[in-house]
């Protein structure tokens, strides 16, 4: 099948690397933020940025997806 | 009156209300196998949204994530971690998922293997993996029923007698509504679960400690290492919680009920749209931790953390209210049982026991066959229910190990034409067989490391290798493959 764009592939990674590899960068109580502990904090701000970075991938995803699908003579 | 008569009276109410629900639900629709497995494949965002939401805020999220917060502590934040990824992941597959599922007419996770591999036995082996993982997930939401009505009956109704009850509920519930049905109550429930869970996540701290702040400000002076990794426990560090993620966000959409979700959507944008937004969801899953945070510092000492939502809620509210929390955790223990239940049901008779041991049934038979199952795997649940003592959370890790062996070959099969049907095979042998091996000798975490991981990563090694040696039957979806009849079999699932 058609790969993704490398574009929208990195910025698929910046999640992974906020959430996941990071880890022992943000697992700590302080500084407390918004009177949660930071990990807390790091964590649900992702939950809101992690929609924005996938927005950007699907601005980039879509117009290609739509490409493959006039090539197939597609009509969705 | 006696406060748990009002409890239970309270949850007998909204169950029987959510069971008439789905039962004049499915008399709307005359359904075909197509209408049925994957709803026409008409479903826009909004209802695949909710559709996909439903299925998984269930009782491991409601009483899972807050009986960790309370056993475990910071690695619970693992749940947190892998929620947003589990849909970037599905934003890059679902929708190549979707494209040949409407391509090839596929129903079910064990159809795509079936035809991007060209062999009956590879879907068979692979709707095993499926079936056999989905027993912890419905044990999940057994032991859960069985939670609410022991704690709602205020102890009166023991554990095993209160297991039996939340089988009979959920059996009962399948053979009622079908999955049309189960679709509408899964609407009602997620309703009152959102409700009563944010009402909750606010209302305990606030009760006791006068917010969310001031509860992490006692906590950060009484026991600040209770809120970092790795928690109260030994050996749940940063390297399991990394392992962790990254298994739960590669094999999340491996589950057969979710992988078989993307085909009811009515377009592939529908569903990159839907990953998008989807992680906003989960929004509500840090306020379940913020209740088993607070249970701790205010009633510690349970032996069972799973149970610290409810005992605090019981403690904290008067009884209608305990009955409204207990009837919203028992519609979202009930309503992910059903569709685990029948996408076990279907892959049973579908892909496993007519392909390879009665290709003459007939689909009447097959349709008695996929009733039949739903008993056979709800009891086999209830059995382990009653006899393990392993926390919902442990449950749902066991299970994701399992279905994420699956991962490579959906992969593989999307985006590369060197993967064999031989390398796929042997792959996931090899996952399983650790999986099983390390989980059963008690080394989850092996080294620190997530058992499930250690065993893709195996997997992957194990499908390229094989993959190598082997000769390319079928090199890829693009292929002209040979199509599954539209609608094969026509009532061969159909429960109701």
């Amino acid at each position: 099948m058609k790969r993704p764009s490398l574009g929208a592939i990195l910025l698929g990674l910046v999640p992974f690397v906020a959430n996941c590899f990071s880890v022992a960068l943000w697992d700590r109580v302080y500084p407390t933020v918004l009177s949660l502990p930071f990990n807390f904090f790091w964590l649900i701000s992702w939950l809101l940025l992690t929609p924005l970075c996938m927005w950007g991938a699907y601005r980039l995803e879509e117009p290609r997806a739509l490409d493959t699908r006039s090539e197939e003579g597609g009509t969705d | 009156m006696n406060p748990s008569l009002v409890a239970l009276a309270i949850i007998s109410g909204i169950v029987a209300a959510g069971s008439v629900v789905g039962f004049f639900a499915r008399f709307h629709h005359k359904m075909d196998l197509e209408q049925w497995t994957v709803g026409g494949r008409g479903f826009g965002l909004v209802l695949v949204w909710l559709l996909m939401a439903g299925e998984i805020f269930t009782t491991f999220t409601f009483l899972g994530a807050s009986g960790w917060a309370y056993s475990k502590g910071g690695p619970v934040l693992y749940i947190l971690g892998y929620s947003p990824l589990i849909y970037v992941v599905s934003f890059f597959i679902l929708p190549l998922i979707w494209e040949v599922g409407r391509k090839y007419h596929l129903q079910t996770q064990a159809d795509f293997f079936q035809v991007r591999y060209g062999s009956t036995y590879l879907g068979a082996f692979v709707a095993l993996v499926g079936v056999v993982s989905l027993v912890p997930y419905v044990q999940i939401q057994v032991t859960g029923l069985g939670l609410i009505v022991e704690i709602a009956s205020f102890g009166a109704i023991h554990r095993t007698p209160a297991i039996i009850v939340g089988f009979a509920l959920v059996a009962g519930f399948v053979f009622m509504s079908g999955v049309r049905g189960v679709a509408w109550v899964s609407v009602i429930k997620d309703l009152l679960l959102l409700l009563t869970a944010v009402f909750i996540g606010f209302a305990v701290p606030h009760v006791y400690f006068g917010g969310i702040g001031r509860m992490f400000a006692t906590f950060a002076q009484t026991n600040p290492g209770h809120l970092t990794m790795p928690g109260a426990t030994k050996n749940l560090g940063h390297a399991w919680y990394v392992t962790t993620v990254l298994l739960i966000s590669f094999g999340f959409y491996m589950w057969p009920q979710y992988f078989a979700a993307s085909f009811t959507a009515r377009s592939g944008r529908i569903l990159r749209r839907n990953a998008v937004i989807m992680p906003l969801y989960a929004i509500t899953m840090p306020l379940m931790f913020c209740v088993g945070f607070s249970a701790l510092l205010i009633m510690p000492g349970l032996s069972n953390g799973d149970l610290s939502l409810l005992t605090l809620v019981r403690k904290t509210f008067p009884a209608w209210f305990l009955g409204i929390v207990g009837g919203a955790g028992a519609l979202t223990a009930m309503v992910p049982a059903a569709i685990q239940l029948l996408t076990g049901a279907t892959l049973y008779s579908k892909n496993l026991f007519r392909p390879i041991l009665a290709p003459g049934m007939t689909d009447q038979q097959v349709a008695k066959l996929a009733k039949i199952m739903v008993l056979v795997l709800t009891s086999g649940a209830v059995i382990l229910a009653i006899y393990s003592s392993l926390s919902l959370v442990s449950l749902w890790l066991m299970g994701s190990a399992g279905v994420a062996q699956l991962f490579p070959g959906v992969v593989l099969g999307l985006f590369s034409r060197r993967a064999t049907t031989s390398g796929v095979f042997a792959g996931i042998a090899a996952g399983i067989s650790i999986v099983v091996f390390l989980m059963l000798t008690g080394r989850d975490p092996y080294f620190g490391l997530n058992a499930g991981f250690i065993a893709l990563c195996i997997n992957f090694v194990v499908t390229g290798v094989v993959s190598a040696l082997t000769p390319v039957r079928v090199a890829g979806f693009e292929e002209t493959l040979p199509t599954l009849p539209p609608s094969q079999s026509g009532s061969a699932v159909s429960l109701t």
